[in-house]
C-alpha cells in the first residue's frame, strides 16, 4: 500500500518537488506558504537528488531566475502569495512570451495591497486573466487539498513542457495551512542531460557544433513577426483550451440547482449541497480543476438542465464572469462571496442559496 | 600588394572572429559595443568553450547581443539578467554563464539583482558597459551619467540636487565579499581593448574555479547620444570619463587568498 503522511498543503508541494524530480525552486519569504521553502531547505534535496534550492533577494529575482533555468530546460519553480505573485507578474510575462515551462504556486491572501495573511480567492482574475503585460495565459490549477497539492506539482510541469508554457497551482491559505493525509505516489527521478536534450531541443544548453544557437527572447520589433507570434499562441491556446479542461461533479446528474466553486470553496459547497438534498432541494456542484482552460462547454450544458446557477468564491465576484459567459443567458446566474480572509461556512452558503432561489 | 595578396591567408593579420555572426551591426560606427562583443567572441573561441557558454543579454543597445556572437543565448528582462545567470550556472554549474549588461541595465533597475548575484558570490561573469546614458531609447540621463552632462532628461546638465549623483557600482561591488574580481576596462585604442580581453579572459577563467563573481565594467562611448564624433566621443571619455571612473583592477582575490 502507498505511503501516507500527514502533512500541510505547502509541505506537500515540497515533497511533491523532490519526489517528482524537479531541478529547481527559488523563492522568497511570504505568509501563508513559507513553510514550502522552509520544507525544501529542511530536505536539503542537493544532497539526494540534486535539486537547487534558493532563497532569492525578492519575487522579482525569484521568476527571473526561474526564467533562466527554464530556458536551460529544466523543471523549476517557485511558490508565493499574492503580493509577491504580483511583483512575479513581469517575469511571467516573459516566460510566457519566450514560451518557457515552469511552475509558479500562488497560495492566495487576501488583498489588495498588503491586505491580510488569512485565505482568500481574490487573484482568480488576476492568474486567470492574465496579471502581467501582452496576451498571454498561464495555464491555471485549482487545488481542493493537500493531495491536490501533492498531485499538481507532476501534473503541472507534464502540462508546462507540453505546451511551453507557464502553469500557475492557484491555491490558498486554507488549502496551503490545512493538514491531511497525503499518499506519496512513486518517485519520478529528476530528468538526465540526454533526456532535457530530447525533450528541451530549444533549451541554451551551450551550442555545439552543428546546431544552431539556441535564443531564448520574446523580443519582435517587427510587426507582422509579433503578430504572428500572437497567433501562434492563441492557436496554442485554444489547443489546451479543447484537450486539458478538467472538473468534476457532485449531485449534478439530476440537478435542479447548481453551484460552481473552485479550490476550498468547492469542498464548502459540497457541504452545502449535502444541506440542500437533505431538505428535498436538488442542489449539485461543478467544480472546476483547470481555471485555464475553463469548463465552459460543461458549465453551458448544466446551464441548459438546471433552474439557476450561483458561484461561491472567497471574493467580490470574479469567477462568476465566466460563470455567466459560459450560461450565456441559459439560466441566472448568481454570486455570494467573503472577503478579508473569512470564510462561509455550508450553512450560510445553503442559506444565501435559498434567498437567492426564493426557496423556504 | 593588391587585393588578391591581402586575402592570402598568409598576409592576414587581423580578422572577424569565428564567433561573430555575419549578421550586420544596429550599433553606431563609434560605439564600444562592437569591439566587446568582438572581445568576448575570440576569449571564448580561444577557450575552446563555444559549447558550453550561455550568454545572458540584457534590455538596452545590447539586447541583441544575440544576433551577433554565435552561442546559445538568454535575452532577460530590463535588470534581470544576474537571476538568470545565477538559475543557470547553479542549474548547469559545468557551463561558463555571463551577462552582458548597460549601465541603465544594471547599475539603476537591475541594482538589486547585481548586488546579491555578487553578495552570493555566483560563480558568474559581468561584463558591464558603462557610456553614462540610456542608448536605445535616446539619450537619457543614467545613473552613471557625469555631473553636469547633457541628457534628453537633463536637458541643462545633470544637477546633484535635481538628479543625484553618479553612481560608482564597481567600487560598491568591490565592497562583497562575493566578488572575486572587479576591474574597470575600456577598448579605445588598441592597448587598451588587449587589456579589456584579458580582463574578461580572467573573468571567464574564474568563474570556473569556484571563487566567486567577476565583474568587468568596460567604460565605454556613445557617440550619438553624446552627440559627438567617434573621434571626439573618444578624447571626452578620456577627460571626463576616466576622471570619474578610473581605468584598472579594483579587486583580485587570488585563489590562495580565498582558500
Amino acid at each position: 500500500m502507498a505511503e501516507k503522511i500527514l502533512m500541510k498543503g505547502n509541505e506537500a508541494i515540497a515533497v511533491s518537488a523532490i519526489r517528482n524530480g524537479v531541478d529547481g525552486y527559488f523563492g522568497y519569504p511570504i505568509t501563508p506558504q513559507s513553510e514550502v521553502m522552509e520544507t525544501l531547505m529542511k530536505e536539503k534535496p542537493w544532497e539526494t537528488t540534486g535539486m537547487v534550492v534558493l532563497q532569492a533577494e525578492s519575487e522579482v529575482s525569484s521568476i527571473n531566475m526561474v526564467y533562466g533555468g527554464a530556458s536551460c530546460g529544466k523543471k523549476v519553480m517557485t511558490s508565493s502569495s499574492s503580493p509577491g505573485i504580483s511583483l512575479m507578474c513581469e517575469g511571467i510575462s516573459y516566460i510566457a512570451g519566450s514560451e518557457l515551462p515552469c511552475v509558479i504556486v500562488n497560495v492566495m491572501r487576501g488583498g489588495p495591497g498588503l491586505g491580510t495573511i488569512q485565505p482568500s480567492q481574490s487573484d482568480y482574475t488576476q492568474c486567470v486573466k492574465g496579471g502581467g503585460h501582452g496576451d498571454y495565459h498561464c495555464m491555471v490549477l485549482a487545488p481542493a487539498s493537500a493531495q491536490d497539492m501533492y498531485d499538481f506539482v507532476d501534473w503541472g510541469f507534464e502540462l508546462a513542457f507540453k505546451y511551453r508554457n507557464p502553469v500557475i497551482v492557484l491555491a490558498d491559505g486554507i488549502i496551503g495551512q490545512l493538514m491531511e493525509k497525503v499518499e506519496l505516489r512513486p518517485v519520478k527521478p529528476r530528468r538526465t542531460e540526454e533526456e532535457i536534450l530530447r525533450v528541451a531541443p530549444w533549451a541554451t544548453t551551450g551550442k555545439p557544433a552543428g546546431r544552431e544557437r539556441n535564443i531564448i527572447t520574446s523580443l519582435s520589433l517587427d510587426s507582422t513577426t509579433q503578430e504572428n507570434f500572437n497567433k501562434k499562441l492563441l492557436a496554442k491556446y485554444e489547443s489546451i483550451k479543447e484537450n486539458e479542461v478538467r472538473f468534476s461533479e457532485y449531485m449534478t446528474d439530476d440537478a435542479e440547482y447548481l453551484f460552481v466553486a473552485f479550490g476550498c470553496s468547492s469542498r464548502i459547497c459540497e457541504a452545502a449541497t449535502d444541506i440542500l438534498r437533505q431538505e428535498g432541494i436538488k442542489a449539485g456542484l461543478l467544480r472546476p480543476i483547470t481555471l485555464f482552460p475553463f469548463p465552459e462547454k460543461e458549465i453551458a450544458r448544466l446551464a441548459g438542465q438546471v433552474k439557476s446557477i450561483m458561484s461561491i468564491e472567497l471574493n467580490l465576484g470574479q469567477m462568476v464572469e465566466d460563470v455567466r459567459l459560459a450560461a450565456n443567458g441559459r439560466c441566472p446566474v448568481g454570486f455570494y462571496g467573503r472577503q478579508g480572509g473569512i470564510v462561509f461556512t455550508p450553512e450560510e452558503i445553503a442559506g444565501e442559496f435559498k434567498k437567492f432561489n426564493n426557496l423556504k | 600588394m593588391d587585393t588578391l595578396d591581402i586575402k592570402r591567408p598568409e598576409n592576414i593579420v587581423y580578422r572577424k572572429p569565428a564567433l561573430i555572426t555575419d549578421n550586420v551591426m544596429h550599433y553606431c560606427p563609434g560605439c564600444s559595443h562592437g569591439t566587446v562583443h568582438k572581445l568576448i567572441a575570440e576569449v571564448i573561441e580561444e577557450m575552446g568553450i563555444q559549447d558550453k557558454t550561455v550568454g545572458i543579454s540584457p534590455v538596452g543597445c545590447s539586447v541583441f547581443a544575440y544576433n551577433y556572437i554565435d552561442i546559445d543565448w538568454q535575452e532577460a528582462a530590463h535588470g534581470r539578467a544576474p537571476a538568470l545567470a545565477t538559475a543557470t550556472k547553479r542549474l548547469c554549474p559545468d557551463k561558463y554563464v555571463f551577462t552582458y549588461q548597460g549601465d541603465g541595465d544594471l547599475a539603476s533597475i537591475g541594482t538589486a539583482e547585481i548586488i546579491h548575484a555578487c553578495s552570493r558570490g555566483e560563480n558568474i561573469v559581468v561584463i558591464f558597459i558603462n557610456n553614462g546614458i540610456y542608448g536605445m531609447t535616446g539619450g537619457q540621463m543614467a545613473p552613471t551619467t557625469l555631473l553636469g552632462m547633457k541628457t534628453s532628461t537633463t536637458p541643462y546638465g545633470r544637477d546633484a540636487k535635481l538628479n543625484g549623483f553618479p553612481l560608482k557600482i564597481t567600487e560598491m561591488l568591490a565592497a562583497l565579499d562575493g566578488t572575486a574580481y572587479i576591474t574597470r576596462q575600456s577598448v579605445h585604442t588598441a592597448a587598451a581593448a588587449r587589456k579589456a580581453k584579458n580582463a574578461i579572459r580572467k573573468g571567464f577563467e574564474y568563474s570556473h574555479l569556484g571563487i566567486g563573481l567577476s565583474f568587468i565594467e568596460i567604460v565605454s562611448t556613445c557617440n550619438s547620444g553624446w552627440k559627438l564624433s567617434p573621434v571626439e566621443a573618444n578624447k571626452w571619455m578620456v577627460e571626463n570619463m576616466f576622471a570619474k571612473y578610473p581605468l584598472g583592477d579594483i579587486k583580485d582575490t587570488s585563489i590562495a587568498e580565498k582558500k
